[in-house]
């Protein structure tokens, strides 16, 4: 298998793609569809905020392992962030999954796992799609977010 | 028509796979270091040298408008124009050249009908009929027009297998049914529906059937004659023309009745700001500077499949197709969607719980394109319940190699995500 394959389907996105964290619906909580018309894929990210604080989050939906496991990392990365941070973190992750391959990425923690996609053009919307729901859902205005 | 002699004496020539896929130059490439193995014909054809030069050689010696210019360059265009719509007329068996109205693709040719046949016959509580694996190009087009006219949208249910439920259409014909509308061949599942017996069916009512021919010309001999259809719709790029010329075919009772689609130049008789008067057909229905190079190369594309013959197309994809069902069933966890008896060489599958995008990519690294997703047939997703497929679809150009490299891949797949 190619080394680009190797890097996209490393053992962190293929473990988050399989066992999501924080795959759940928070009931009460606000939320946000992110949805791919071109693909079909539907994820549906749900925070809870304490004042400016995301005190817990989630997402449930269908999509590919790659969307499942940004979704799945990107729950762990934002719980306990305040709104501000959590919006900066979804600019900083768009920066390295959008910046060429081979470019130096900003530390990121668990979430450069992802960096991977960058050298896959066509999957960078997979990616993307819980972060856009993400924004909506800190959002005042809870809605279907599109890729598109 | 061929008659039957020649047809058996076509089908006893060997189908000399390796010549027809050195008039497609597009498939010597290597893909990621691998030799491409394109298999997402539903999606678009590739188009033969033949199709291409003919393109070529009408930008470089004839181009002009048609049906306008008094010089030599537009006679020759709108000669050539004009013996496009022939080839198209003898490629259906339709019985005159005026009932072929060129389109963009089967899109246009169905929101045409239904902006035209459909506006002046659909009303309140009226209903089309449908069914479930509809591609969305014949179903959103209806649903505009029922939303217009207060009329509803049905569908005519599949079975498990992926067949229609004939039962089930006579029970929905009623009435209030104003035009079905259905698919030749699903782009998801590969069934290749019994129109004749749906048309049979309809007419015995007096429902007029519009037939999407999208999946079905590459593949099969078509006869709109003796399928019986009213209406016949498909898009050239399918069938190894180029993009953006297709073809509606319609009964000429219906098409000289009905209004016309859109207004401008070329579709009139004569204009003064007081009213128009509407050209003869086909031309009512080509308003603007057609798709002319696309219909020259759309020709050239219908006389290409016709040189080899439909019948032994078909006959060769049918063999694909067997190949194909048979080593993709030995993968552990892989599953077809789509086991109509009666099928064109569409493979839809899914593979355990990996997800067919994460499928595609992988797969285009061994230099396999497939179709990953939806399939614009998402009420058949709902049907199916699942989120999205797989997708391998054959043209005349594939082999058994290209088969056996797919099954490998997709063992590599199993094991990325094991």
């Amino acid at each position: 298998m190619s080394p680009e394959l190797q890097e996209l389907y490393q053992a962190v996105i293929l473990d988050h793609g399989r066992r999501p964290r924080n795959c759940r619906v928070i009931e009460g909580g606000r939320k946000a569809e992110g949805y791919n018309p071109m693909c079909g894929d539907r994820i549906t990210v749900h925070v809870c905020l304490d004042a400016d604080v995301i005190q817990d989050v989630s997402f449930d939906g269908s999509g590919c392992a790659i969307a499942k496991a940004s979704a799945s990392l990107m729950t762990v990365s934002v719980k306990g962030l305040t709104r501000a941070d959590a919006c900066a973190l979804v600019d900083r992750f768009h920066r390295m999954i959008t910046a060429p391959p081979g470019a130096p990425i900003e530390e990121l923690g668990a979430l450069a796992a992802l960096a991977g996609v960058r050298q896959f053009p066509t999957r960078v919307k997979c990616a993307t799609l819980p972060w856009h729901a993400l924004r909506a859902a800190t959002d005042a205005r809870a809605k279907v977010v599109s890729t598109e | 028509m061929a008659d039957d002699s020649r047809r058996v004496r076509d089908l006893e020539r060997p189908f000399d796979v390796t010549a027809i896929r050195r008039d497609f130059p597009i498939l010597e490439q290597r893909v990621h270091g691998k030799p491409l193995v394109y298999l997402d014909n539903a999606a678009t054809t590739h188009k033969p040298q033949a199709v291409l030069e003919t393109v070529r050689r009408y930008y470089v010696e004839d181009n002009a408008n048609v049906r306008r210019g008094v010089h030599a360059l537009g006679e020759r265009a709108t000669n050539a124009y004009a013996a496009a719509r022939e080839t198209v007329r003898r490629f259906l068996n339709a019985p005159d050249p005026d009932e072929v109205v060129f389109v963009r693709g089967a899109t246009e040719g169905i929101n045409l009908v239904a902006q035209t046949y459909g506006r002046a016959h659909v009303g309140a509580g009226d209903e089309i009929l449908l069914s479930e694996m509809e591609h969305h190009s014949n179903i959103v087009p209806w649903q505009i027009l029922a939303g217009e006219k207060g009329a509803r949208v049905r569908a005519i249910p599949i079975t498990d297998a992926g067949e229609m439920r004939l039962d089930e259409y006579e029970r929905l014909l009623n009435g209030r049914t104003r035009i079905v509308a259905v698919t030749h061949v699903s782009n998801v599942l590969g069934t290749v529906n019994p129109v004749a017996e749906i048309v049979r069916i309809a007419k015995s009512r007096g429902i007029p059937v519009l037939i999407d021919g999208a999946q079905a010309v590459a593949h099969m001999p078509v006869d709109v004659q003796a399928l019986g259809c009213d209406f016949y719709t498909f898009s050239g790029h399918k069938i190894f023309g180029p993009t953006g010329a297709g073809v509606l075919y319609g009964r000429r009772a219906l098409l000289e009745a009905m209004p016309v689609y859109q207004g401008g130049g070329g579709m009139i008789g004569q204009v003064t700001f007081e009213r128009t008067t509407y050209a003869q057909l086909p031309n009512k229905f080509e308003a603007g500077t057609p798709n002319i190079a696309g219909a020259i190369g759309l020709a050239a594309a219908l006389d290409y499949v016709t040189a080899i013959g439909l019948d032994r197309i078909a006959s060769y994809e049918r063999e694909l197709l067997a190949h194909g069902t048979e080593t993709m069933a030995q993968v552990p966890g892989l599953r077809l969607t789509g086991t109509a008896r009666s099928k064109a060489a569409i493979l839809s599958f899914v593979l355990g719980d990996v997800h067919p995008h994460d499928i595609g990519t992988i797969l285009d690294r061994a230099g396999v394109a497939i179709r990953a997703g939806h399939h614009c047939c998402q009420p058949l997703m709902a049907r199916l319940g699942v989120s999205a497929t797989a997708r391998a679809s054959l043209a005349l150009y594939n082999t058994r190699d290209e088969i056996d490299a797919l099954v490998g891949a997709l063992r590599d797949v199993r094991k990325v995500f094991a």
